[in-house]
């Protein structure tokens, strides 16, 4: 197991280093002149001696493979640059930014979470029951949405028709609610289908059987055994869709106009902001795989069966 | 009749998704001819109307008529979903048997690459190549492309390296056929099945990834009628005339939930496995 845990752990640096590597690749691509940008957002007429400095200073005029070791080194140190717009260090404004974002993304969590291990597990036992259909339903809805809508559909008559929640801003619970619920809907729908075939498939197993002939309550190998073993594939799912997450605070954060860093990453797109927009992605792929590896990490302890196979099963 | 009973049985949300989707597709085929008005012919007097004969679902902010507008979103949001789906399949077609026949430095490569793409979470790399290259409807379906073709790739280079060492493929070489004559004949016709399967599914996506940016502001650009950027509009005047907001959901909703019914039922009989 620890051997298997030191392999992930390995697996995991090629694949940062080829993500800030795309990234450089895509800056050194684009058609934008980072000197000109910069000027740009700091309102600067831009003359040829203001572009050759800004070059010079941003290191544009060394060799790319040294810009490239470069760009490592600074990431590895946190150091992400300085915002072209507000010229401080793009790592204090995520620090700034980021525990808004993470509560919107957990309170979205918690909320996908109690909704759907009940809803997913009820209807894999009570199979073609209304509750199932009701769950397919609800998934279909999840999963075809545009969260951006329905945001602005909850706003239209929670906040405006009944005034029950604020229409925007952060502060107080109520400002959680409605966010949360138009975070949570799309990972609603796919838990609770994972969760309902995962269940669906322990199931058929033989020790559900072995359990029932030797007459143990129904409820107890469903929590003890089936549930447990069932909740594995979901975590798995949790890990997976976790971009999924990250995208929908960055509309949801838009339409209720949430403080947080995906409003940011949208301002920096329209301001040109190439460290903020580079910082983001190369963020928030680092993020995405260090979740996977929690989640291949939990699944250990959940599901004994994963390590003895010698990898994570999808 | 009752043949048509029994070929629909347990099918019928396949059937009107179907249905839906035919709509769809003609409305936006024949948008310029069955479109009551001109959609983006402003008229300021005659802006947020009631519904009436002549603009049977009222007009916007500018006196523009909704439903004419609609109409020709649907154009927008189903055309370049299409033209995305076509190119990133082309892409991952071509990418995907080349990796999957040849093997080798090459094919690692390649699904080195593709790895790498996919640890980045999708749209955040979207928005990421759409800020780069900056806000506009060819960046942002390129961007999209870049992304797809990827996964498109990797289900194709898998299917073709398990399908390579069948007994058909090795019929065909020893009975003369050249590697192109194969991967033409025999391995791309077995292959794209499933994958029109994927594609389905990946349609809806497109929808609302397209709307999506539309709605950042960073798709379409006023004043083409595109059903992301009309919900975009039609937010501010969502006290008064909250129908201007609606009705474009609405569109995609039922768009995206019949591609995801079809998609999903096709991935069931084909045993396709989804990609969450």
């Amino acid at each position: 197991m620890v051997i298997y845990l030191i392999k992930r752990l390995f697996a995991v640096v090629p694949i940062i280093l080829f993500a800030i590597f795309l990234m450089f690749v895509l800056v050194r691509l684009s058609p934008v002149d980072p000197a000109q940008a910069y000027l740009a957002a700091s309102n600067i007429h831009p003359t040829e001696e203001l572009l050759a400095e800004k070059r010079q200073e941003f290191g544009l005029d060394r060799p790319l493979i040294v810009q490239y070791f470069q760009t490592v080194a600074d990431i590895v140190r946190f150091d992400f640059g300085n915002s072209y717009v507000t010229n401080t260090p793009v790592w204090q404004e995520i620090t700034t930014r980021l525990p808004a974002t993470l509560q919107l993304a957990l309170s979205s969590i918690l909320v996908a979470i109690i909704v759907s291990v009940p809803l997913g597990f009820l209807s894999a036992v009570y199979k073609n029951s209304w509750l199932d259909h009701f769950s397919r339903l609800l998934s279909y809805l999840g999963a075809s949405i545009p969260q951006f809508w329905l945001g602005y559909v909850l706003i239209f008559f929670f906040a405006v028709k009944l005034d029950l929640f604020p229409v925007e801003g952060r502060g107080t619970w109520q400002h959680f609610v409605l966010p949360s619920i138009t975070l949570s809907l799309a990972l609603i729908a796919i838990y609770t289908r994972l969760l309902r075939a995962s269940v669906l498939e322990e199931l058929e197993e033989a020790y559900v059987l072995y359990g029932r002939t030797r007459g143990l309550k129904e409820k107890g190998i469903m929590a003890k055994h089936v549930l447990r073993i069932s909740i594995s594939p979901m975590l798995t799912g949790l890990g997976m869709n976790l971009g999924k997450l990250l995208t929908g605070t960055i509309i949801v954060e838009q339409v209720f106009s949430w403080p947080g860093f995906g409003r940011f990453f949208i301002e920096a797109i329209f301001n040109r902001d190439i460290p903020v927009i580079q910082s983001y992605v190369v963020l928030a792929a680092c993020l995405f795989i260090v979740c996977n590896l929690i989640v291949d990490i939990i699944q250990l302890y959940l599901d004994p069966r994963i390590s003895r196979k010698g990898r994570a099963q999808f | 009749m009752t043949r048509i009973r029994t070929a629909l049985k347990g099918k019928w949300p396949f059937a009107i998704c179907s249905g839906i989707l035919v709509v769809f597709f003609l409305v936006s085929i024949l948008a310029p001819w069955i479109a009551p008005n001109d959609p983006i012919q402003v008229n300021l007097a005659l802006k947020l109307m009631p519904p009436s004969l002549e603009y049977p679902l009222g007009t916007d902010q500018l006196g523009r008529c909704n439903l004419s507008r609609l109409l020709f979103g649907a154009r927008v949001s189903l055309g370049f979903a299409t033209l995305i789906f076509v190119a990133s399949l082309g892409i991952g077609l071509v990418i995907g048997t080349l990796s999957g026949y040849r093997g080798g430095w090459i094919d690692t490569l390649l699904m080195r690459f593709c790895d790498g793409v996919m640890a980045f979470p999708n749209l955040v790399l979207v928005l990421g190549i759409v800020g780069l290259l900056g806000p506009g409807l060819w960046q942002v379906v390129v961007a999209l492309m870049m992304v797809q073709w990827v996964y498109y790739a990797r289900m194709i280079r898998g299917m073709v390296v398990s399908m390579k060492e069948q007994n058909f493929i090795t019929a065909a070489r020893i009975s003369g056929s050249s590697n192109w004559k194969i991967i033409r004949r025999h391995l791309v016709p077995n292959v794209l099945p499933p994958i029109m399967v994927m594609g389905t599914l990946e349609m809806g996506w497109a929808i609302m990834d397209i709307s999506a940016l539309s709605f950042l502001g960073l798709g379409i650009q006023p004043p083409t009628p595109e059903w992301g950027a009309m919900i975009h509009e039609g937010t501010s005047f969502m006290r008064s005339n909250p129908e201007l907001m609606l009705y474009p959901g609405l569109m995609i909703l039922f768009v995206v939930i019949s591609f995801n019914v079809i998609g999903e039922s096709l991935s069931e009989q084909f045993g396709v496995k989804r990609r969450y």
